[in-house]
């Protein structure tokens, strides 16, 4: 394979960072030359301050009990404050001195404890370096060998390799057997939920009235000035026992009224919408977060989570980010007494892609 | 207070003395101590940055185990009665409501709910910086690639840690964060639709998401790191720590202070330190207060929504993205807005993951290296690792490309396509830069170890010219800049049947890549040589 690489003969006698043990194996492209210097050896020992004036000894040594009584001191202090700053008073403020002066008893507990331990090691105790001798993890051939024999002793008298029917129906049943495993996690999902039926519909059908998130109030088209934006849910899920918050996610609208020449509606959709008062879903096409920014002389929505600009004068259509399809719109109506109604579901999912999705 | 028994007891046995004889004669502790007890660990303040990794762990871990005996890991709907005022009748999940009353009906609640969450940033951000040491010192290299790996993958399950424990309380951020994963994960090919019915255990957000979450993050995950961490202490026993280069300093030896008592000593308050420094931090700045964000609802958002920083960079490679990036083929939505940033963010993790690969089969040296390079000696590779960084970073910094904007009074749209030219340039100029500057380093080191150092002392010659005089390195010095290898390109020869292999001219154009520039440490000729000593 290393053609090039030096062989084993030419570094041997050249390489003196690397030990004899060491010298059999390739050392790749590295260019070893005979002509490096010596490794001079440790250096003289410096000795501290610690260790020639018995006054800065001493004084360290007083740093050092003095760090760990203050430490006893910060725990002292961090239990006295958990009696001492209640905050069962209802009031925020209280519980902003609990957690600081808890905090700041346990911070001096623990700096204490350990800035006083550094020091000692440090300054204090005996300033020595030992060198450990170094091995070649693989161990000596002698143990190479002897774990080869283990191997071969083992596989001769299982047959492992030689009984070639018994170890390949054991490999496949140790590959098969985890699988009724894996097929439990279906469990994770309901077994009766389809969930492209699920993803395709919404809570929203004809004469569902528009209704103020979170009040549920029904909004009348009357209320609806140009220029206004309304956070939108329909009718009812205020009240739903189960899953308000899964239709919540996507049946979520935005009702804004604009200047109806300034409302450049698709040929078929013109009755989607009610004198420049237009809804769309609020679930982003990108991965789902509510498009909740609206900035009202541009008619521009803006998700917060990526950016993704939605255009509403243009029937929604993605003008910058990483979104892709307009933000699906809800044809919309005025019922008798003047409330604004849908009038029908979103004629396709609405929030994030999906495989299944076309 | 040593626990290290006595071979021959004294006649009259300490409280201490006796203890280590009776635990030692049901242990063998004896022969564990003996053989770590003197052990040499080599000191550097950058190899700090790991043991910050593993005491935050710690912190993280013993504060954790505190939040679980108060939080309850439920959807169920409460009218929330705690003695927070403004949320008070508010309806949401139990989980969230167990939230608010640790932070605001147990006294010191808040104080370990934030040391947890300050926690575990530093324990995401500590093991970056410690993988980043490791690639700079080539501290991978062989026979340390397996504790790489097994430390990437610890990287990886931090994220997933912290990306969990953000999620439990089920408040407004972590729920629009759970709806970002649902998202993304619809947009996955084939498996997508189903893959997000299972993890939310039907449509989303569901009432499972959080009780599975909180099984992997207080049970799956962190056995999983404990289990990790282990083993990546036990490779660093086994290996031995590296040291950088220095005299008396080789291949063999391991030099430092013994564990006991000098760096016992040392890390155990170091310990302490890190544990105060999170305490400190806990109980003066305020982390993730949910009461301003309230109960998850899917209508709601707030501008300027932040993850977590180190979700960062793949909630910025999802917003570079540009428009149109869908498309339906065979009747299928294809979400390249999705695919694109799973993949490449995929790609970019297993590049790192197998780099100490790549780089043994491109020198082709099999010998152990326990001497970490300075990064300017392997010039290349410090180069890519530039690059690595730089590439994250812009990802990293389009995860606030909102707050950029409104902060610098900047367009959105600037803001999106400077970031998308310095994710995809930028790795570019900071690898031309940075190789530049390596060489440029050694380039400095050879001419102070050839002509010594400026001192500053200036001398007038007797024909009057003005010369300062060059000081030389004493041994010492001259060592730490000259005790480097560098690597030269693969020349390509046929094989044993006279073949060239394209894997063998692969290596061959990689290797010229990595060693083509190639800064000599200088040789003792070259000194003896005097002035000539240029190569």
């Amino acid at each position: 394979m290393a053609q090039d690489d030096h062989s084993s003969a030419e570094i041997a006698a050249a390489d003196s960072s690397h030990a004899a043990h060491d010298s059999a194996v390739s050392p790749g492209t590295a260019v070893i030359t005979a002509d490096t210097f010596e490794n001079p050896g440790f250096p003289p020992h410096r000795p501290r301050v610690t260790d020639e004036d018995p006054k800065r000894e001493k004084r360290a040594q007083r740093t050092v009990y003095t760090l760990f009584y203050l430490s006893i001191l910060g725990s002292v202090w961090a239990i006295a404050a958990y009696m001492l700053f209640p905050m069962e008073s209802n009031n925020v403020g209280d519980v902003r001195l609990n957690n600081m002066f808890i905090g700041l008893g346990a911070t001096l507990a623990l700096f204490g404890i350990g800035f006083g331990a550094v020091h000692w090691a440090k300054s204090i105790m005996t300033d020595v370096e030992l060198a450990d001798e170094r091995h070649p993890i693989g161990g000596s051939p002698e143990t190479q060998a002897a774990a080869a024999k283990v191997f071969a002793d083992a596989d001769r008298e299982s047959g492992f390799t030689r009984r070639a029917a018994i170890r390949n129906s054991l490999i496949g049943a140790l590959l098969v057997f985890p699988l009724p495993a894996v097929v439990l996690f279906r469990g994770f999902a309901p077994q009766d939920q389809i969930p492209v039926e699920l993803l395709s519909h919404t809570m929203w059908k004809k004469g569902t009235r528009l209704a103020l998130d979170p009040s549920g109030t029904p909004i009348k088209a009357a209320d609806v000035t140009i220029g206004s934006a309304f956070h939108v849910i329909p009718e009812g899920l205020t009240e739903l026992e189960h899953g308000r918050l899964e239709e919540k996610a996507k049946a979520a609208v935005l009702l804004m009224r604009l200047n109806p020449e300034e409302l450049n509606e698709l040929p078929d959709r013109e009755s989607w919408s009610y004198e420049g008062i237009v809804a769309y879903s609020k679930i982003c096409t990108h991965v789902g977060c509510p498009v909740a920014l609206y900035e009202q002389h541009t008619h521009h929505l803006l998700c917060p989570c990526h950016q993704s600009q939605f255009d509403v004068a243009n029937h929604c259509e993605v003008i910058f980010g990483p979104a892709k399809r307009p933000l699906p719109q809800l044809p919309i109506a005025v019922d008798d007494e003047g409330y604004l109604i849908a009038q029908s579901d979103f004629t396709e999912p609405v929030g994030p892609s999906f495989w299944e999705r076309h | 207070m040593s626990t290290a028994p006595s071979a021959t007891a004294p006649q009259k046995r300490s409280f201490t003395a006796a203890a280590s004889v009776y635990v030692n004669e049901r242990t063998s502790v004896a022969g564990f101590v003996k053989e770590l007890g003197r052990k040499a660990f080599p000191d550097h303040w950058s190899f700090l940055l790991g043991e910050v990794a593993l005491f935050a762990f710690v912190v993280v871990l013993i504060s954790g185990t505190f939040l679980t005996f108060f939080f309850q890991a439920s959807m169920a709907e409460v009218h929330y009665d705690g003695s927070y005022v403004p949320l008070k009748g508010v309806e949401m999940s139990v989980a969230m409501a167990s939230t608010l009353d640790i932070s605001f009906d147990i006294r010191g609640g808040l104080f370990v709910r934030q040391m947890h969450h300050w926690g575990a940033l530093l324990f995401v951000a500590a093991i970056g910086l410690h993988m980043l040491r490791i690639f700079f010192t080539g501290a991978f290299r062989k026979p340390r690639e397996l504790n790489w790996v097994i430390g990437f993958i610890l990287f990886i399950l931090a994220m997933a840690e912290g990306f969990t424990g953000y999620s439990l309380p089920d408040d407004l951020l972590s729920g629009n964060g759970l709806r970002i994963i649902d998202g993304m994960v619809k947009g996955i090919p084939l498996i997508g639709t189903w893959t997000s019915f299972l993890i939310f255990g039907g449509e989303f957000p569901g009432t499972q998401i959080v009780g599975r979450l909180y099984t992997l993050h207080i049970l799956l995950l962190p056995a999983l790191v404990v289990a990790l961490v282990a083993l990546h202490l036990v490779f660093v026993v086994v290996h031995k720590h590296t040291q950088y280069a220095g005299p008396g300093k080789t291949q063999q030896n391991a030099v430092g202070p013994p564990i006991l008592p000098i760096y016992a000593a040392k890390a155990g308050g170091f310990f302490f330190i890190v544990f105060g420094v999170l305490a400190l931090i806990a109980s003066m700045f305020t982390i993730n207060p949910i009461w301003n964000y309230g109960p998850y609802d899917p209508s709601p958002v707030s501008a300027g929504t932040q993850p977590d920083w180190y979700i960062g960079f793949a909630d910025g490679a999802l917003r570079l993205i540009p428009p149109g990036w869908e498309f339906v083929w065979l009747d299928r939505t294809w979400s390249f807005n999705i695919i694109v940033p799973l993949v490449v963010l995929g790609g970019f993790i297993v590049t790192v993951l197998i780099y100490p690969f790549i780089e043994a089969w491109v020198k082709g040296d099999k010998r152990e290296h326990h001497i970490v390079d300075r990064p300017r000696n392997a010039p290349t590779r410090t180069a890519i690792g530039a690059a690595g960084v730089t590439f994250y970073a812009g990802l990293w910094a389009a995860a606030s490309s909102d707050i950029l904007a409104t902060h610098f009074w900047l367009t959105m749209e600037g803001v999106i396509h400077a970031l998308q030219a310095t994710v995809i340039i930028g790795p570019f100029v900071a690898y031309f830069i940075t190789k530049r500057v390596c060489l440029a380093l050694q380039k400095k080191d050879r001419e102070i170890v050839l002509h010594g150092y400026e001192s500053g002392r200036i001398v007038k010659l007797p024909g009057g010219e003005f010369i300062e005089v060059h000081q030389p390195l004493d041994e010492y010095e001259r060592w730490r800049l000259v005790s480097y290898e560098s690597y030269e390109p693969l020349m390509i020869r046929p094989n044993a049947r006279g073949k060239i292999t394209v894997g063998q001219r692969l290596r061959a154009a990689i290797s010229r890549w990595f060693f083509e520039d190639r800064i000599a440490p200088v040789t003792k000729g070259e000194l003896e040589a005097g002035h000539d000593g240029h190569h």
